[in-house]
């Protein structure tokens, strides 16, 4: 970023160019479309820049001061608090949750302004808390920590580059990712790696790609088990790693078992599983049985032939629509990857995750992986591609419903007292000699009670665990909204969130928007969630007087004005820095959030009202901040790394920490509260040694590693379960790709080891060191909500008539629809065509469509159309097509392309429509329809992430202006 | 760059010569590596943004090609074509940037009637003195690729300047510079031959048998190549035209007329134009950008 001025007094800093950063390992200085032409974002037209304030049944906004705003939100607030808090549930339980109101967080702000989003909405016990993840990758985190231990992108941006083999599949890296598809375009032209897409459409990834299949949306799962039939039928896995790395050598229980479409233990009435018999058969002496064979008829590698043998080929194709010979194509090259010396990275996005199945897509693929022995591999992986520039520190940080940060759980109801909680969700070992690191929960786990109460978490008061809100049921952004639709929530603050946009079924969402007493809109932009009460015509057709809903609008700072972290794709915490203040009268985020708990710490410390401790026990006072009505970034970073509360010793009685110091490493953390950490994975990235996210020596170590470049959690690793890149005894499964050696006394290499640096080779000790059993779980066992192993289901709105595997069982026997949604379903009859919604390269979401050097890329709505269907309905190149489903229409420009292809499903033809989802009736391009009008209120069973990528829509040429 | 880097000079006569002093310098050239790029248009921001343009927001008309022609205020844009091969039903989605290809032998400055509007400087960059152009048009009759635009704000000839400025400083072009796939490279003419063999042998070995290097020798080869998976049929490409001349009009033209001109004044020059636009640009063939091709 280039500002004006040097920083004199007189010279006001004003950004005027932005261009890469050279020195960056990813970017190498190259921007994307979005990231050149942010200087138009930055300066938008359409920044706040004044607090506002929009009358119940008022068509107008009106200006008012920041003193006026944040005294009557807080006195709003703390009403509704006071008025609608729960203490005690109905069983007489402790429970401190306040219902009616909630938050939604942005994953576009740093972590630390995270930090403070975390603390405001739990110091005032909300459960209806989530960020963008809800929306985006939590199946991510669902699927990969029961297969491999940690919920994110195993590799790194770079390392791709490394690969033999890029498989594309539920993703569209080179638009959603330009900059990070460098490195595949690197593996290409340097590794001669082949690159395969697989996609409902031929989108631009698929332009640069050696193989290119199409396939129906929704139906990836038995795409993946086909693959892992032919994996296990033609004998291509890597044997060694199968055998001492995964669970494949696992006996399970006799009374686990799987008919027509259904696994053992389901409940009809509550459409969910009693999972007692998805885990493992133990001895006597309590440890896990395993057959090093795997011939056992109940090892996990038996039971999973079982499971997949119905996924053959011309079942593959009959439910996915991917010819056979393509299928088998693809799956050549797939299988040559078992090779030691051969990996494959798997490229995955919201493609996947959007889906009532989409957390078993995932856990298709990392049971490929596993299989193919390419975890901890370099050039290998199950990559997560991240979409919003901080979604994996917003997920780091548990903004989510019943999420605390660092990959923990906020505790429920039937979890009363501290020692329960750690006593049931600490895992016990299940393999003698595993690392099981997660049973370090009570030093994690405690210390982010004492970083969160202080001075008032005691070992006598649990650490003020009472003060957490607990949990009966999931507040996810679909319940929480249809819970707003029922009447039951007053007040919502969305901070750098556009759920109007963002949310399936917006008009669905529009009613319940209308139905809050006030909304509390915190953005540097303009966003229709703001302005939903406005009546824009066909786009957003309200009774404005009728919506009794008090709306303030906060201007709040963009990227480019603040100091902080964002966590990228690959685990970094990258600290940038401000390049000028923001414009007008706009605040920070955190001088926003600290004014209102401020004055909501105020307000309770003199009126008192409900759970006064809730909020005047959390650390945002004088003692933790320099100026609590605005803590700095750095404030929070440093806690976020967490500090020794005392002096502290090791067991030899030598002085690791003096009282305050700021720690090097979570291994360090305690179960006393001698430590505190608002977030365990975080720690070491802010030490005495200084700020190592901004650390900028890109020294390429090896295989494109660069530990010296920000900071990556855990602990700096750079490549996830690299130890499982060499055998049991420490000799590097391929020779070429060597990460780590022994140097006798430790592990050392390229990167970190992600392993106990001093546990030698040859011990018992496996890779995967966040399971309890220590290896990769080719058996989910009890991780996921709806099975074990994958199984393909049909999308709640689905093209044909059953399930071509069971058709007694055509849909997930556990997703969860709400009456309200259930309502809002189409049928195949009169919607007979999918639609598949996505995102352009040229923009980023409902976001950048504020700068005018985006909207003149696409400027307007279109859809993407097939040759044949657009025929048959006489749908010519740019006219204007009127898309509807059961929830509502749109209007858009139809593109007419060769790249969407009639699929032959189950004996019938299936078209697929394309829907960008990026326009609306605001912004710097033609005003429009919101895309989300189509999609359906139905979530992923393990996650509660909507279904956007497969529904039903009709589609007719009209003569209706374009949108 | 500076007025003593001039080599060629539009409508300057064999009296006056450019100077040649300073001429101990690299010959630039962009490569563009058709194979690898992913249309993300990253590069039209990138030009926008450091050239200072905005041009309107327009309509989709059915095609990824936004905005929908180079314009005064659009030096350079990204070409879509779905092309199917009729045998294999192997699709393909072909993105080519278009803009200003700098012709070694520049038709638009052969063209040019004002003295000096139109200039080459020794690292073979064509660029445009805005300040001098009176907007006559035999620039856009002139090149044979199709690129300059006339404002009708200004009535002046617009094109990409190959970032001149930048490269003047040691900057490689915004659009090269901001390519995140690297499918745009900068450096001298001779290494971009290079690096064009070098992709072009992995194209070979990828099936590409007729993958090659696009540089037209009707202009004297270019500062702007490309690498095409089909060198044998560029017009694949939204028309890139296979043998790039300049017209036989301008050539003639130029030395038997354009004297004439300069001394006549912008009066005849506007004249003039008015025939020259009516002929259009020369060597673009018919039928290279029908809707159809250009999807």
């Amino acid at each position: 970023m280039y500002s004006l001025g040097d920083g004199a007094k007189n010279a006001k800093p004003r950004i005027f160019h932005i261009e890469g950063d050279p020195d960056h390992p990813v970017s190498r200085g190259s921007l994307c479309p979005k990231g050149a032409g942010l200087l138009d974002m930055i300066h938008s037209k359409n920044r706040l820049l004044y607090p506002e304030y929009r009358a119940p049944g008022s068509k107008e906004w009106v200006r008012i001061s920041w003193d006026e705003a944040t005294k009557r939100i807080a006195r709003l607030l703390k009403d509704d608090r006071d008025k609608n808090f729960i203490s005690h549930n109905e069983k007489g339980q402790l429970v401190n949750r306040w219902l009616t109101s909630g938050m939604l967080a942005s994953s576009a702000a740093s972590n630390e302004t995270g930090v403070l989003d975390f603390k405001f909405a739990r110091g005032l016990g909300m459960l209806g808390l989530d960020c963008q993840a809800r929306l985006c990758h939590a199946p991510t985190v669902a699927a990969l920590a029961p297969s491999f231990g940690r919920g994110a992108m195993t590799n790194h941006w770079v390392d791709i580059k490394n690969a033999n083999v890029v498989i594309v599949m539920g993703g569209n890296p080179a638009e959603a990712h330009p900059v990070g598809f460098k490195w595949v375009i690197e593996a290409k032209i340097k590794n001669k790696a082949k690159v395969i897409v697989v996609d409902p459409r031929f989108n631009r990834t698929a332009a640069v790609a050696d193989i290119f299949s199409p396939i129906r949306a929704g139906s990836d799962t038995a795409f993946l088990m086909g693959m892992v039939r032919y994996l296990l039928e033609t004998d291509q896995i890597q044997h060694d790693y199968v055998r001492s790395y995964t669970n494949a050598t696992m006996i399970v229980r006799e009374d686990f078992a799987f008919h027509d479409g259904v696994f053992s233990g389901f409940d009809a009435a509550t459409k969910s599983y009693d999972k007692s018999s998805w885990t493992y058969e133990t001895g006597p002496d309590g440890n896990a049985l395993r057959d090093m064979t795997m011939t056992h008829p109940r090892s996990v590698l038996q039971l999973l032939k079982q499971h997949v043998d119905r996924y053959t080929p011309e079942m593959v194709e009959t439910i996915t629509g991917v010819k056979k010979a393509d299928f088998l194509q693809i799956a050549e090259i797939i299988g040559s990857c078992s090779a030691k010396t051969k990996t494959l990275t798997w490229l995955y996005a919201l493609g996947w995750t959007h889906h009532t199945g989409g957390a078993q897509i995932i856990r298709g693929s990392a049971m490929i992986q596993l299989l193919l022995g390419n975890i901890g591999m370099a050039g290998g992986g199950v990559n997560a591609l991240r979409g919003h520039s901080n979604i994996q520190g917003y997920t780091d940080l548990g903004l989510l419903s019943l999420r605390v940060p660092g990959y923990m759980n906020l505790p429920s109801d039937n979890q009363q007292t501290l020692q329960q909680y750690l006593d049931e969700t600490t895992p016990k070992d299940v393999i003698p000699g595993q690392v099981n690191y997660w049973k370090n929960t009570p030093k994690f786990f405690i210390s982010m009670l004492k970083n969160l109460y202080g001075k008032h978490a005691t070992k006598e008061n649990g650490f003020d665990f009472d003060l957490l809100p607990k949990w009966d049921r999931s507040y996810d952004m679909l319940a929480y909204f249809d819970l707003m639709y029922q009447g039951k929530v007053n007040g919502y603050i969305a901070q750098g969130f556009n759920p109007l946009a963002a949310m399936p079924d917006k008009n669905k969402t529009s009613l319940s928007l209308s139905k809050l007493k006030f909304l509390v809109i915190i953005d540097p932009l303009v966003t229709e969630t703001s302005n939903f009460w406005r009546n824009e015509g066909r786009y957003n057709d309200v009774k404005t007087e009728d919506i009794q809903t008090e709306v303030f609008r906060l201007p709040s700072n963009c990227f480019a004005e603040e100091n902080g972290a964002i966590v990228n794709s690959g685990r970094w915490l990258q600290w940038h820095f401000a390049g000028q203040e923001p414009p007008g009268d706009a605040r920070h985020d955190p001088a926003i959030l600290g004014g209102i708990m401020t004055e909501l710490r105020r307000l309770y410390a003199e009126e008192g009202g409900a759970c006064p401790e809730q909020l005047l026990h959390m650390t945002w006072d004088e003692d933790t901040y320099h100026d609590p009505s605005f803590p700095h970034p750095e404030e929070m970073a440093k806690e976020a790394n967490g500090y020794a509360t005392q002096d502290i010793y090791d067991d030899s009685g030598k002085l690791l920490y003096k009282e305050g110091q700021l720690l090097n490493s979570f291994a360090d953390l305690r179960d006393d509260g001698s430590t505190q950490s608002f977030c365990w994975v975080f720690t070491g990235s802010w030490t005495e040694a200084g700020n190592q996210m901004a650390n900028r020596d890109n020294t390429d170590t090896g295989l494109g590693n660069t530990p010296g470049w920000a900071y990556a959690w855990p602990a700096n690793r750079r490549i996830l379960y690299n130890r499982a890149s060499m055998d049991i005894d420490g000799n590097s499964w391929d020779p070429h790709r060597q990460i780590l050696h022994w140097n006798g006394e430790k592990w050392v290499g390229a990167d970190v080891p992600d392993f106990p640096a001093t546990i030698p080779p040859g011990k018992e000790a496996a890779p995967f060191i966040m399971l309890p059993e220590g290896v990769g779980r080719l058996f989910s066992a009890k991780g996921m909500n709806d099975g074990p192993f994958p199984e393909h289901y049909e999308p709640v709105e689905s093209p044909i008539a059953k399930n071509p595997l069971h058709a007694k069982v055509t849909h997930n026997p556990t997703a969860r629809i709400f009456q309200n949604d259930a309502e809002r379903m189409g049928n195949r009859t009169e919607f007979p065509y999918v639609a598949t919604t996505y995102s352009v390269t040229e923009l980023f979401r409902h976001w950048t469509k504020h700068s005018h050097l985006n909207a003149m890329l696409q400027p307007e709505q279109f859809i993407e159309i097939g040759e044949k269907l657009a025929a048959a309905k006489g749908i010519g190149h740019g006219d204007t097509v009127k898309v509807t489903t059961k929830r509502g229409y749109i209007t858009a420009k139809a593109v007419v392309t060769k790249r969407m292809r009639t699929l032959n499903v189950a004996g019938q033809e299936v078209d697929q429509i394309g829907i960008p989802c990026h326009w609306g009736f605001e912004g710097a391009t033609r005003k429009g329809f919101l895309a989300n009008t189509l999609s359906p209120g139905v979530g992923d069973a393990n996650s509660q992430t909507p279904e956007f990528k497969a529904f039903l829509v009709n589609i007719e040429k009209t003569d209706e202006v374009a949108a | 760059m500076n007025s003593q880097n001039i080599i060629k000079r539009s409508a300057t006569s064999e009296i006056t010569p450019a100077p040649h002093v300073r001429d101990h310098q690299m010959e630039v050239a962009k490569l563009i590596d058709v194979s690898t790029c992913i249309g993300c248009k990253a590069c039209q921001v990138a030009c926008n943004e450091w050239n200072d343009l905005r041009g309107e927001v327009e309509e989709n008309v059915g095609v990824y090609d936004n905005p929908r022609d180079l314009a005064p205020e659009t030096w350079t844009l990204m070409r879509f074509t779905e092309h199917e091969e009729e045998e294999t039903g192997k699709l393909e989605w072909l993105i080519r940037k278009d803009g200003c290809m700098h012709c070694e032998d520049p038709g638009c400055l052969k063209a040019c009637p004002i003295p000096g509007a139109i200039v080459q400087y020794a690292n073979g960059i064509v660029d445009f003195q805005s300040d001098l152009c009176v907007g006559c048009g035999y620039c856009v009759a002139g090149c044979p690729f199709d690129v300059p635009r006339i404002s009708q704000k200004d009535n002046k000839a617009y094109k990409c300047t190959l970032c001149s400025d930048r490269v003047a400083v040691g900057q490689t072009p915004a659009c090269a510079k901001t390519c995140p796939t690297g499918a745009i490279s900068f450096g001298s003419k001779e290494e971009m031959k290079t690096l064009a063999a070098t992709r072009i042998s992995d194209l070979n070995e990828r099936g590409y048998e007729n993958a090659g290097l696009y540089d037209p020798e009707g202009v004297g080869g270019t500062h702007v190549m490309y690498v095409l998976q089909h060198a044998d049929d560029p017009k694949r490409y939204a028309g890139l035209p296979k043998d790039p001349k300049i017209s036989g009009v301008v050539e003639g033209w130029k030395d038997v007329l354009k004297p004439a001109a300069a001394v006549a004044g912008a009066v005849a020059v506007g004249a003039m134009a008015a025939h020259f636009i009516s002929v259009g640009p020369n060597v673009t063939e018919e039928g290279e950008e029908s809707p159809d091709d250009a999807a």
